[in-house]
This record gives structure tokens, sequence and C-alpha cells, in this order.
């Protein structure tokens, strides 16, 4: 059976008329006991445990998944990478799983077409444009790369644009970061998954958690529409339905879930070779490799578990987008999709162990979670293998809210949620 | 566009309201502990299926209480707020 991918595999599987691929991963039965249980098959969820099993040598790790692998938020987002934060803390962070990406395709031997084709944040006043020098100033103290552009500039790289003299929204310049970029996102789920798989995590799917085991106050396990399953430690990763899993485990969050919609329009011939946002308009857009345009913007204003979306933010985002680039008039909308994200007060996600002990938290992602997938992954499963912070999750941990060290990066987020 | 009815001006865009949390969230005295004030500020049920929440109608600068489902979207009731803000 061929299990590497390769140029050379391809070549051999083709002449033997693709009979030999080994399956990506197994559907294995679950066991009773665990050394630790993974709530949610997402990105998130995988990449921490590939990384328990590849990093910290842990044995004996399940994911377990309601519906099917990357089905919530890692297959619906708008597939943009990127580390251009205002706070050291969300550097760290976001700028750790920026590096991690750009090796990913190979640690995982999965091609997760990452594309590297820079982000650009259009800036539309004077002031802004200051608060704009600021925010790549402070990019490139926190050793991030970053550049900003004059209006001259942005007209060479994106001509596309809206640069009529009566735009809604004139363009002083942009903030932009390189390294941006965006990746398939199936494959990053998928790549996880069969990573993960190849050493010896058990991937449970169609398997919902209903609740948890709890014994002395601490929890021991969870039960599952196919049974108890017991472990030393459970990690949750479940975006929009932290509240639900914290409802279950008798604690709060400070989480509302709203929907978060986005849209793609027909493929069309390359033609916008960046991702670019504004966010005076409140659209972001990027063409895919299929050559779609992929179209997202800020959250629905009414809170949601209902993963389709509203029709005045979807008007709003294409208002928007037409704003921008007046060509796109002429294109047709193939679909639109919500998905349900967990919003912090600060836009910061949530690490570390839950008021309910022996259960850990990886979520608060808000409308941001999958560029952050292998630094999540990452420090979740130091969080997981050693019970404590990693020194990137500490300020991202639960208490914050107790404290008041918030880190409000509601500027940063690009879109004014 | 879905309409939410304001209890005083009846039927109206949903892009006329603003969510304004949990009802029932009381806001703590000034002796209240600093768990008790975090609970008030920061941390919500966010329930999924139906919910009982705060809302205010822009137009009227009215704060009123609907029940509504969180998955389905369907609003059951919409109430004057009494004592229960």
């Amino acid at each position: 059976m061929t299990r590497h991918y390769s140029a050379l595999s391809v070549l051999k599987e083709g002449m033997r008329g693709q009979k030999g691929w080994a399956q990506a991963w197994r559907s294995p039965q679950p066991a009773k006991r665990y050394a630790v249980v993974i709530i949610g098959g997402g990105g998130q969820g995988l990449a921490t445990a590939y990384y328990l099993a590849k990093t910290h040598g842990v044995k004996r790790i399940v994911v377990i998944e309601r519906g099917w692998l990357g089905g919530g938020n890692t297959g619906r987002n708008t597939t943009a990478i990127r580390s251009n934060y205002y706070y050291p803390e969300s550097t760290e962070l976001y700028d750790l799983s920026l590096r991690l990406y750009e090796t990913l395709g190979r640690d995982l031997n999965y091609n997760i077409m990452l594309s590297q084709r820079g982000m650009m944040q259009i800036v539309s006043s004077p002031g802004e444009m200051e608060m704009a020098a600021r925010q790549v100033n402070a990019m490139q103290l926190n050793g991030v790369q970053a550049e900003l552009l004059d209006r001259a500039e942005v007209q060479r790289r994106v001509p596309i644009y809206n640069y009529a003299p009566d735009a809604r929204y004139p363009v002083y310049g942009a903030i932009f970061q390189a390294r941006a970029g965006i990746a398939r996102h199936d494959a990053v789920a998928w790549g996880y998954a069969r990573a993960a798989d190849a050493l010896g995590v058990d991937i449970i799917q169609q398997c919902e958690v209903q609740g948890f085991v709890v014994e002395g106050g601490r929890c021991v396990g969870v039960q599952t529409s196919r049974g108890e399953i017991r472990a030393d430690r459970v990690g949750m990763a479940v975006a929009g339905s932290s509240g639900v899993m914290a409802e279950k485990a008798g604690f709060r969050l400070p989480i509302t879930s709203y929907t978060l919609q986005a849209c793609v329009s027909e493929p069309v011939k390359p033609i916008f070779d960046t991702v670019l946002v504004s966010p005076m308009t409140g659209a972001y857009v990027s063409q895919s490799d299929k050559g779609e345009m992929v179209i997202g913007g800020g959250l629905d204003r009414v809170p949601s578990y209902g993963q389709r979306g509203n029709l005045p933010q979807l008007e709003t985002v294409l208002s928007g987008v037409l704003e921008m680039f007046p060509i796109f008039r002429q294109l047709r909308l193939l679909r639109q999709w919500g998905g349900t994200v967990d919003v912090t007060p600060d836009s910061s996600p949530i690490f570390g162990e839950s008021p309910l002990p022996g259960l850990y938290i990886n979520g608060g992602w808000g409308t941001g979670g999958f560029k952050a997938i292998p630094a999540g992954g990452t420090l979740f499963a130091h969080i997981l293998a050693s019970g404590g912070h990693h020194p990137i999750s500490a300020p991202f941990d639960l208490n914050r809210f107790r404290t008041g060290h918030l880190l409000d990066e509601a500027a940063g987020a690009g879109i004014a949620h | 566009m879905q309409l939410f009815t304001c209890p005083f001006c009846g039927p109206r865009p949903e892009t006329e309201f603003h969510f304004g949390g949990d009802a029932g969230n009381a806001r703590p005295g000034a002796e209240a502990s600093a768990t008790d004030w975090t609970d008030y500020l920061f941390f919500r049920h966010n329930r999924k299926g139906v919910a009982r929440e705060i809302w205010m109608h822009l137009s009227c600068r009215e704060a009123f209480l609907m029940e509504r489902d969180t998955v389905t979207h369907a609003v059951t009731a919409t109430h004057a707020l009494g004592s229960e803000a």
C-alpha cells in the first residue's frame, strides 16, 4: 500500500491504476480509556492530537467529532492566514502559527496549498493613515515584517480597485504583510488527521459528547453517543459549541456565539493576486485557486447557532465588495454559507484549564481560528501534556477575565465585528 | 430580513435592534466581589435553543425582553421590561 505522498508515488500509482493508495485515516471503535480525549475534530482538535503524539510522545489519544472532520468552522472560513496583530502577546501566538504553516505541507506530507500572496489592509483617510503607521511600527517592533504602502503603490499592485475621485472610501494607502496568504482549509484538517492517525491517534467521527464524567470534582472522561470514554485529561476545541459544552460541564464562559458568513462567486480567470480587506466597507476578498472570489465580512448582529446567516449582513458585505471592486458587478454569486463562531469580549482566544478541573479549553477564536490552527494545536498539546501553560498561551488564560488583563485585539481583527 | 416586534413600535426590521445580553443579568452592587462583578460583565449563558435576552430597539431607544430560539431564529415573545431586567 502507498502511504507517502510524492511525485514518485503519484507516478507509481498511476501506472498501477490507482489501486494501491492506503486509507488516509482509520475509523476505529473507541476504547474505554485514553490518556487524552479531545472533543472536536476540526483543525484545532486534530492539530492538538498531532502535536500531542509527535512533540510530547503521548500514546492513547482520541479525537471525538460529532459530525465530520473539518465540517465546522475549519471548512467554513475564508482561509486567510496572517499575523498582522498589534499586541506582543497576539503576535507571539499568530506569528508562531504563520511560521508553522510555512513548513506544514512538508511536516504533514500533505499539500495544504499555502499561497503567501500577501494581505493588504486599505486605509481610507489621513487619520487612519497615522494609525496604520502605528500598526506597521508595532508589527515591526514585534518582529513581524510589514510595509506601509502609499496610494500609488496600492494602485500599482491592485489596479482593479476603485480609485474613482467620487469613491465612497478613497484609498490613502495600505498596510501590507507579504507573508500572509491563504491555504486549502480542508487539506489542513485532513493533513493533520492523516498525520495524527499515522502516529496512532484514534479519530472517531459521528460521535456526540453528551456529558462529562465527574468524580471527586474532577473531569475524568466523557459520556458519548457511543458509550463512556475515560481519560486522564479532557480537552475541548469546539469553537461555536463552546457554550453548549460549558453548560454540560456546569460553568459559563465569556463567549457569545454568532454567525459569520462567507460566500464565493462563480470562478473566473486570475485577476486578483492578494488578500485585500477594507475596514471601512467591512469586507474582504481573495481569489481561490479555482478562480472564485472568496468574500467575507463582519459578524451577523444577532447571536445565533444557526450556521446559515441573515440577509442584512450579506447585503452589507456585498455592497462593500462592489464599492471596492466595481468590476465584480458582473460576477454571479455561487454559494453562501455561515459558521458559528465563539466571540470573546476582547477578540482573543481562551486557553487553559476550565473551571471544571481535568477539562481544558481551546476556544474563543471568534472569527480567526483557522489562521491559528498550528499554533493552537501546539500550545493546547503542551497544556494537555503538562497540565500547565506554555509561555505563549499563558496570557490567554480564562482567568484574564477575572483579573482584568484583557487583550483587546478588536482593532487587530481587520474587520470591526 | 427578519422582523422583530418591539413592544412599543410593533414589527420592525432586525437591523433596527441591538443585542443587550442575557435577561436576568442584574448589575451587582458596589460591594460585589471581583468574581460577581466579572460574572456580570463577561460571562454568558450563550444558550443554544430557547433563550431569554434583553434587546434594544435603536429607533425608540427602549430596551425590552425577547424570547427566541438561537438555532431557528423563531421569536416566541417580546415584553416590555418589568422588574426582571
